[in-house]
């Protein structure tokens, strides 16, 4: 399966900025189906991004978060080819991981 | 605080807890006062607080203490969102020390949106989407020191973003 994580990390002098997308329903749990019944939340609860085994951060989300989320940040000491490992675990306990290449 | 920052190997926020405390208490409790904020600050998710439908109660659990209005920190976002499920917010500080950074949306169902984690190394300057239910102040607290600041701005919803 194609993996649900998108990145785009980019070495700009020292900082790198990273843009991420992730296709996921993000379901809050609060809007009803055609037949009037909720959808049952789903969303991404913990979303890590590792540099050379470090943190570099960490999202929290609860059901706020808007569909196939998207988040940017920017931090400092990587190189390009550097890899950038990317992971997310959901309220149902579903999870994908994938690693990207800094640019 | 920079030498500590230099010998801990444990991730800054730890050591920024650590070291307010220090500041508080004074250099008598360090350790027993380090013991708490390594516990205080672990890192599992923020269940609880995800949970709260009153924002400073959101914050509270959170952070277990309030935060004072900064005008150091820049809130992006749009003055009005036509679609609620999607509303570009972002948000940049020239505040020092950023350990975490807290996004919430007082009218929404649950208040807290998103809670991001600052690594020593990493920008205090998030952007992402969130959902509204509505028009409301959209209020962001940047963890900078260890204390607590703010700032807030009023999006207009035309359509909510979460159905019904």
């Amino acid at each position: 399966m194609a993996s649900s994580i998108r990145v785009r990390a980019i070495v700009n002098g020292e900082t790198t900025e990273v843009q991420t997308l992730i296709q996921h329903p993000m379901d809050s749990g609060f809007i009803k189906d055609d037949k009037g019944e909720f959808i049952p939340a789903h969303f991404i609860q913990e979303l890590t991004f590792e540099h050379n085994g470090r943190p570099v951060f960490v999202a929290d989300w609860g059901t706020a978060v808007s569909k196939d989320p998207y988040v940017k940040f920017a931090f400092k000491g990587a190189n390009k080819g550097d890899d950038l490992k990317v992971s997310w675990i959901d309220n149902k306990g579903e999870t994908d991981t994938a690693t990207f290449k800094i640019q | 605080m920079t030498a500590l920052d230099g010998s801990f190997p444990v991730p800054r926020r730890l050591v920024l807890r650590g070291a307010g405390s220090v500041a508080l208490a004074g250099l008598g409790i360090v350790s027993f006062r380090a013991t708490l904020a390594f516990a205080a600050a672990n890192d599992k998710y923020p269940e609880g607080a995800f949970k709260q439908k009153d924002s400073k109660e959101a914050i509270k659990q959170l952070y277990g203490r309030t935060a004072e209005p900064s005008d150091k920190i820049k809130l992006d976002a749009p003055e009005i969102a036509e679609n609620g499920a999607v509303v570009p917010i972002s948000v940049s500080t020239s505040l020092a020390d950023v350990s975490s950074i807290a996004f919430v949306v007082p009218e929404n169902p649950n208040v807290l949106a998103a809670y991001y984690k600052i690594p020593q190394g990493t920008l205090p300057n998030i952007a992402n989407r969130l959902k509204m239910a509505r028009t409301s102040t959209v209020t962001v607290i940047v963890e900078s020191g260890g204390k607590l600041f703010s700032a807030t701005k009023e999006v207009k919803v035309t359509v909510g973003g979460c159905g019904g």
